[in-house]
């Protein structure tokens, strides 16, 4: 049976969030990003005026400027654009429950029934697009398909406020002629692959003979075959069933250059106590530990170190993360050595750390034990942690420190939990 | 432009049956409106104040007013 499945994306949607709560600048050029005091300075979105002056996500807060000299910036609020996200979920939810989000501000329904006594998916997305409107202020553009990929297409073929339908009798004239980067999991490596072979139109990449583009980019070649010729058939997820997690990991870019081996020290462990105290919060252990480091100049590199028995123990966990640290970066020790030696001995101060666990096991996992590991001392281990847990929820995070926090508090005055962002789960979950 | 969005102090109801009505409000030079009627009640943004919540449409001193609670449990008035 033919599905009716719609991809619903809000319009430059910090932006349009954040012009609903400052009228007074409404119809000139915003964008939302990062505060430049504490140096996260790229643009996250920009609304259409700023975007039509050539200011784009991810450009650096002096690079917007200089392309338009009039624009102001919003310092992001999360929790506001979260709620906002929640929202629309609600009213997706009254005419769905299969409703799989992708990322904070897409989704997509499974509106096959709904569209039976609505009349059909064009009347829904009408309906459903002018209540966003009229009760959050905010934006969508909505494409009604067949199935998600061709969804998703529609969606993105007119912004803002545009509803577009890519039926069956449809998608040869309106998805095929458009150039093949549009197709979800076309990046830029795999465009240019496309290009070299003569396929620059997602029509192109249809008509071209499934086994030879096997043969090119392997079994991504067949999924992305199917994709051009609408064959994809993967269900919209039932509400609340997303995607198992992969990792759980965090990073943060510094309000100052991490300068020494204390100073990555202090980040490190704030953050592992987070990543920690996450895989602890939804009953996971990891077995690995990865950490990702960017000097001042931007230069960026990760490193991964296997467990040897997998762990939600904050002090495993960083201290897995500071032995890769140490063994793959120089960076004076203290304050004393920076001042002593010369500079040339070291590396460029860090501007931004990150650490994750992955190759998840829940937390029943089996384990081999060995004659050199003390279980009992893990075991205290893992109880100090559950009771820094409770003292947390109870009295604040804030409540209970590291000693070593105390060593800097302007990089301490972070607490990585809380702040920590939602990235879109992949397609495949 | 100066924001058009004015935060009150509200006098409501709870029903028995639930609901959330607003009685009156303290405007900001300290005068108390009475709400005669509410007319209409749903969740809508106020693109003249900038907000979002629940939107009361009421009736003060015979004339229509918006009187709006956020989600923040904070009520405003959009000023004409």
């Amino acid at each position: 049976m033919s599905r009716t499945i719609l991809h619903s994306d809000c319009n430059c949607f910090y932006a349009s969030v954040e012009l609903l709560h400052h009228p007074e600048l409404r119809g000139k050029p915003v964008a939302v990003g990062g505060d430049p005091e504490a140096r996260h300075g790229i643009v996250l979105t920009a609304d259409y005026i700023a975007k039509r002056h050539g200011v784009k996500t991810g450009m650096a807060l002096w690079q917007a400027r200089q392309v338009c000299p009039d624009i102001t910036f919003l310092p992001p609020r999360m929790d506001l654009y979260l709620r906002f996200s929640k929202m629309t979920h609600e009213i997706y939810g009254e005419y769905t429950d299969r409703q799989e989000p992708y990322g904070i501000d897409e989704c997509w329904l499974d509106v096959t029934d709904s569209a039976g006594i609505k009349g059909d998916g064009y009347k829904v997305a009408q309906e459903i697009s002018s209540r966003i409107k009229s009760e959050l202020g905010i934006t969508v553009s909505i494409g009604v398909s067949f199935n998600k990929i061709f969804a998703k297409l529609g969606s993105d073929y007119k912004k803002p406020d545009a509803i577009t339908t890519m039926n069956k009798d449809e998608y040869q004239t309106k998805a095929w002629p458009l150039p093949v980067s549009d197709l979800l999991y076309v990046g830029s490596a795999t465009t240019k692959k496309l290009y070299s072979m003569g396929i620059t139109t997602i029509g192109g990449l249809a008509q071209t003979d499934e086994k030879i583009l096997i043969g090119r980019l392997g079994k991504m070649g067949s999924i992305l075959w199917s994709f051009a010729n609408g064959y994809d058939d993967s269900p919209v997820k039932i509400e609340n069933t997303s995607a198992p997690v992969k990792s759980v990991g965090n990073s943060t870019t510094t309000p100052k250059d991490m300068e020494t081996d204390e100073d990555v020290k202090i980040v490190l462990y704030i953050l592992a106590e987070s990543v920690a105290a996450r895989l602890r919060e939804n009953g996971f252990r990891c077995r690995t530990v990865e950490i990702s480091i960017r000097d001042k100049d931007l230069y960026h590199f990760s490193k991964q170190v296997k467990l040897k028995n997998a762990s939600n123990i904050t002090k495993e966990i960083a201290e897995a993360g500071y032995r890769l640290y140490k063994e793959s970066y120089r960076l004076p020790a203290d304050e004393y050595e920076k001042q002593q030696l010369s500079p040339e001995l070291f590396q460029k101060p860090l501007r931004s750390i990150g650490i994750r666990g992955i190759d998840l096991v829940t937390d029943s996992f089996w384990e081999q034990l060995d004659l050199f590991t003390d279980p009992g001392f893990r075991e205290k281990q893992m109880k100090m942690d559950d009771a820094v847990d409770v003292i947390r929820r109870r009295f604040g995070f804030y409540s209970i420190q590291r000693g070593l926090m105390y060593r800097d508090r302007i990089l301490s005055a972070c607490d990585a939990k809380a702040d920590h962002t939602v990235h879109p789960h992949g397609y495949f979950g | 432009m100066e924001s058009s969005k004015v935060y009150v102090n509200v006098m409501a109801e709870f029903t028995k049956d639930g609901r959330l009505l607003p009685r009156s409000f303290i405007w900001k030079d300290g005068q108390v409106y009475e709400i005669q009627r509410v007319t209409d009640v749903r969740r809508a943004a106020s693109l003249k104040a900038g907000g979002v919540g629940i939107r009361y449409t009421c009736i003060v001193n015979g004339r229509e007013s918006h009187l709006f609670y956020e989600d923040n449990n904070m009520w405003f008035v959009e000023e004409r």
